[in-house]
């Protein structure tokens, strides 16, 4: 427990540190990464120990706030969480002592960094916190650093709008999650988390208020409409951290109120299942009509939440029904789904930022054939790209592997209650693999595959070392947790059976179900690189000698091909986008190519969130015309003002007395 | 391991050409033609083999490597899919969800490798293929859970092997559903009519050939080889169910798998003599048809 208060006390030390240096970018840069490398090296100690088995570490100290306790606890939820924040935190933090610098000609770094320190450590108290206090304390202080940080370029219009968003939407989720521990404070006496209980009456009530507050932080439709606007305006390394852990966040603490709420009925299960859909199919198409790349990833953000929420659907319809087959392997599922999509979503957004970064452009029909200026990203891209599809032999394809065998296992058990969400899972996760399929064929192939649509990448380069390293090593994180899927899965059982509460047996039993064919995954995979090397070696054995020629790509007798000829990153999602058009409401404005030598036509497209304009738009519309008619109340004489506060206390003793 | 153990892998990578030259005979006869020999995609792929490809300046590794890693991936696949009696010689449960998804993986380098060409020609090609594979997807995911809960079993080669006769009897129409499901992955997933046209490319309307367009030399033949392969694959799987004839001594349950497989590629000679390829907006349709055929099959079977 001293290494973690070691930790975070070194984070705040080191964000206070560059805002004292503020003056140099390169000095705050230098504090504030490195700090943050360090706290974050130091803090994995106790969490890799605890994972390991070690015993559970705790710290409660009496605070004076009411209901309050400043109560730490690590245990194996608790320290696989900060495994990922840590562990992506210090990669992002060294990506961005590169990335920022550009910046620091115009603007201050230090504030910056203090915020992303800052968030690094309300993280980390966010997955330890053992009271309902201090968790909504630190879960507060990591939406304002997260808004600071999100804002970073508000010159920006666009980013202070985002910033505006977000900040509302976490606010409004933070309110309900206000409602849910003053619930449970009042059924249980206690904030503290050890002593939570809840009458089953109310345990509903308590589980949609969690869904609610905690699936706005996690990004659940429609709940998520913050997203696609935030971490396209956050800095590349900040959306990384945002994306990757920020929002698990909302997960950890859905998982950690499932083990407080009591056993579950089998709704609840549905009801995950139903979001897990709605959020995966509705994030994938949404990001398949984005032409923005951040953006794009925004909106996988959303839709790889909806597979772990499948993942927790299964896992509680398990629970209802008493089978500790699906139990198991729908929350192994969408834990590891946890890690891997902070591994690959962190890799893309910092590949995005590389992008972003060396040609000053994120519009995707602007880039393209960056391959071969930029082979260590683009190859990097691939990987993720790989992943997030859920393909082997990567990391995406074990939890997915999971969640789908946890599925199975539902469809072949006897009773209909199972078999029924098991159908939706099935089908609605082999739909967003497709359509994940078709967003990143879309993203890589536009992006770094063809010649160059305009002169943005004319320029661009590889990124230096400190940029490039972190995306190398998040992308080896996908390799290897593929290749070493069945222990990976393995060392998650002290995880799961925390979150279950099944006995150990019984979790490594069900496990064992899935370690036994990850096992011969890893040997297909083995197979897989075996042929590839005999192919590859029969082919340059039979071109040997031959004369391999250079041309051009066939035209069919084409006289003039130019790169602006080429399929776009819309064009080639358009089939989807037109299939789905019902759901997706493109807006599209058409010049048409008048005449017989027509000068000019254009097409714009623009896709706006359907639940901003249908849902949002309408209902704040309204609260905005209702507060109106109330308008006369503020005039800006202050005199009147502290009439108005004489009158409130005056009204507030009568009622007292009263 | 007995002398039959590695049948299920020799077969398909032995005999799936000639898969090929079953339809395209079906076709010529039906036309009135005599048609190519019956071996001539043998024929073409040695061709292939012992020809210089050219590459386009465009291109880059991901262009080389998509038709490797594309056969790889299939020939992964064939160790999971059983044939006949035989089961194949990776099985475990699951399997299934890693068959679907090598077959992923080969397509998506396949469109990968057509869009590093940089012609809208394979872009167009790549478009159509990730939109309509994306909607056959969960129809064979779907159809084979329906299996899986018929037969109580997660791997591919325990669900065939235990699929008899009598289940046609006792769950007919849920059968019948699943095999025009996966009838239609089968046709659509081969790039055959009314999905697709296997004998034009450099038509506007075409989906896999033109994706192809820019491979020659060796690279091709891997991707006509792969073709043949994912056709034996997907064909297997459909005859498994509607031939699950098995309890014999090996050769004879082999020889009426193979007769399965025959019977198949006429079938499919005869679909495309006889039906013309479908509007590319009619396409989507009929896939999430089939995706409906198999959940139904799937609600059919949990009664």
């Amino acid at each position: 427990m001293t290494l973690l208060l070691v930790a975070l006390g070194l984070l705040l030390a080191s964000g206070g540190g560059a805002l004292v240096s503020a003056k140099s970018p390169r000095g705050s840069t230098a504090v504030g990464a490195a700090g943050a490398v360090v706290a974050c090296t130091v803090g994995l100690i106790p969490a890799v120990r605890v994972l390991l088995g070690a015993p559970v570490l705790a710290l409660r100290v009496a605070w004076e706030v009411p209901s309050g306790a400043f109560f730490l606890e690590v245990d194996a939820l608790s320290a696989f969480f900060l495994i990922l924040i840590f562990g992506l935190s210090a990669l992002t933090a060294v990506y961005g002592s590169e990335y920022l610098l550009p910046y620091g000609d115009k603007k201050s770094l230090g504030p910056n960094w203090f915020f992303f320190n800052v968030l690094v450590a309300s993280m980390a108290l966010v997955v330890t916190a053992r009271n309902g206090v201090l968790f909504l304390m630190a879960w507060e202080v990591m939406a304002l650093a997260s808004f600071f940080l999100v804002t970073f370029e508000d010159e920006h219009e666009s980013v202070r709008a985002a910033g505006r968003t977000y900040l509302v939407a976490t606010h409004l989720g933070t309110a309900f999650l206000l409602a849910f521990f003053l619930l449970l404070q009042r059924a249980s006496g206690s904030l503290d988390f050890d002593r939570l209980a809840t009458a089953p009456a109310e345990a509903s009530l308590l589980f949609l208020l969690a869904v609610v507050g905690f699936g706005t932080k996690a990004g659940f439709v429609p709940f998520h409409v913050w997203l696609p606007e935030a971490h396209p305006a956050a800095p590349s390394h900040v959306s990384a951290v945002m994306s990757g852990v920020m929002i698990k966040t909302g997960i950890y603490g859905l998982v950690r109120m499932l083990t407080v709420l009591g056993p579950p009925p089998a709704w609840w299960g549905w009801l995950l299942c139903g979001i897990g859909l709605t959020s995966g199919i509705f994030g994938v198409l949404f990001a398949l009509a984005q032409h923005d790349l951040k953006r794009l990833l925004a909106y996988h953000s959303v839709e790889n939440i909806g597979i772990m929420a499948l993942g927790l659907g299964v896992g509680v319809v398990g629970l209802s029904a008493g089978n500790p087959t699906l139990t198991v392997l729908g929350f192994a599922g969408a834990l590891l789904h946890v890690v891997n999509h902070a591994i690959f979503k962190g890799l893309l957004f910092l590949c995005a930022g590389a992008v972003a970064h060396a040609t000053g452009t994120r519009e995707i029909d602007h880039l393209g054939g960056l391959l071969k200026r930029m082979p260590w990203t683009g190859a990097a891209f691939l990987t993720g790209s790989v992943a997030i599809c859920g393909l082997p032999p990567l990391n995406g394809f074990v939890s997915e592997f999971l969640i789908y065998l946890g599925a199975l296992h539902g469809a072949i058990s006897p009773g209909r209650i199972t078999a029924i969400p098991v159908l939706g899972v099935l089908g609605g996760l082999a739909l967003i693999g497709g359509l994940a399929a078709a967003c990143f064929t879309k993203a890589f192939g536009i992006v770094f595959l063809g010649e160059a649509r305009s002169d943005h990448t004319a320029h661009a380069h590889e990124p230096g070392l400190a940029m490039r390293l972190p995306m190398l090593a998040l992308a080896a994180g996908c390799v290897l947790i593929g290749c070493f899927a069945p222990w990976v899965v393995g060392a998650l059982a002290p995880v799961v059976e925390r979150v279950t509460g099944l006995p150990a047996e019984s979790v490594r039993a069900n496990l064992a179900l899935a370690t036994g064919p990850l096992l011969f995954v890893v040997l297909a995979t083995l197979g897989l690189l075996v042929v590839t090397a005999l192919l590859i070696g029969s082919r340059r054995w039979l071109l040997a000698g031959r004369c391999v020629e250079e041309g051009l790509t066939w035209d069919c007798g084409y006289a003039q091909p130019s790169a602006r000829m080429q399929y776009t990153a819309s064009s080639f999602a358009q089939p989807l986008t037109d299939l789905f058009g019902s759901l997706l409401q493109i807006r599209r404005r058409v010049v048409p190519p008048a005449g017989l030598f027509p000068t000019e036509a254009s097409l714009v497209t623009d896709t706006p969130d359907v639940c901003v304009e249908y849902l949002y738009q309408p209902v704040f519309d309204g609260i905005g015309r209702g507060l109106s008619a109330l308008r006369w109340l503020q005039h800006g004489q202050v005199n009147l003002y502290v009439l108005y506060i004489a009158i409130t206390l005056l009204v507030l003793l009568v009622w007292q007395i009263g | 391991m007995t002398s039959d153990a590695l049948l299920p892998v020799l077969l398909p990578l032995g005999l799936s050409p000639l898969l090929l030259g079953v339809v395209n005979r079906t076709k010529a006869i039906v036309a009135g033609r005599a048609g190519q020999p019956l071996l001539q995609p043998y024929f073409d792929l040695a061709k292939l083999l012992r020809k210089a490809p050219v590459y386009s300046r465009t291109t880059t590794w991901v262009f080389r490597a998509g038709p490797i890693v594309g056969l790889a991936a299939l020939v992964l696949a064939t160790t999971l899919v059983p044939f006949g009696a035989g089961p194949a010689p990776m099985a475990f449960s699951g399997d299934l969800i890693l068959f679907a998804y090598l077959l992923g993986l080969l397509r998506l380098f396949t469109v990968l490798a057509a869009l590093d060409t940089g012609s809208s020609f394979e872009g167009m090609g790549a478009s159509r293929e990730v939109t309509f594979s994306a909607l056959a997807e969960p129809a064979l995911l779907l159809a084979l859970a329906a299996l899986a809960h018929r037969t109580g079993s997660l791997s591919l080669s325990s669900m065939y092997a235990s699929l008899d006769a009598s289940a046609w009897v006792h769950v007919g129409p849920a059968l019948a559903m699943l095999t025009g499901g996966l009838l239609i992955v089968f046709l659509a997933e081969n790039a055959r009519i009314p999905i697709d046209d296997p004998t034009t490319h450099l038509e506007l309307t075409m989906i896999h050939e033109v994706m192809v367009l820019d491979h020659s030399g060796p690279d091709l033949a891997f991707i006509l080889y792969g073709a043949a392969l994912k056709l034996w694959l997907l064909g297997a799987l459909l005859v498994g169910v509607v031939v699950p004839l098995h309890g014999g001594p090996w050769w004879i349950d082999t020889a009426a798998a193979l007769s399965g497989m025959l019977g198949l590629a006429i079938v499919t000679g005869l679909i495309e003599s006889s039906m013309a390829r479908w509007r590319l907006v009619r396409v989507p349709q009929l896939l999430i048809g089939a995706g409906v055929l198999s959940a139904l099959a799937f609600v059919l079977v949990l009664q």
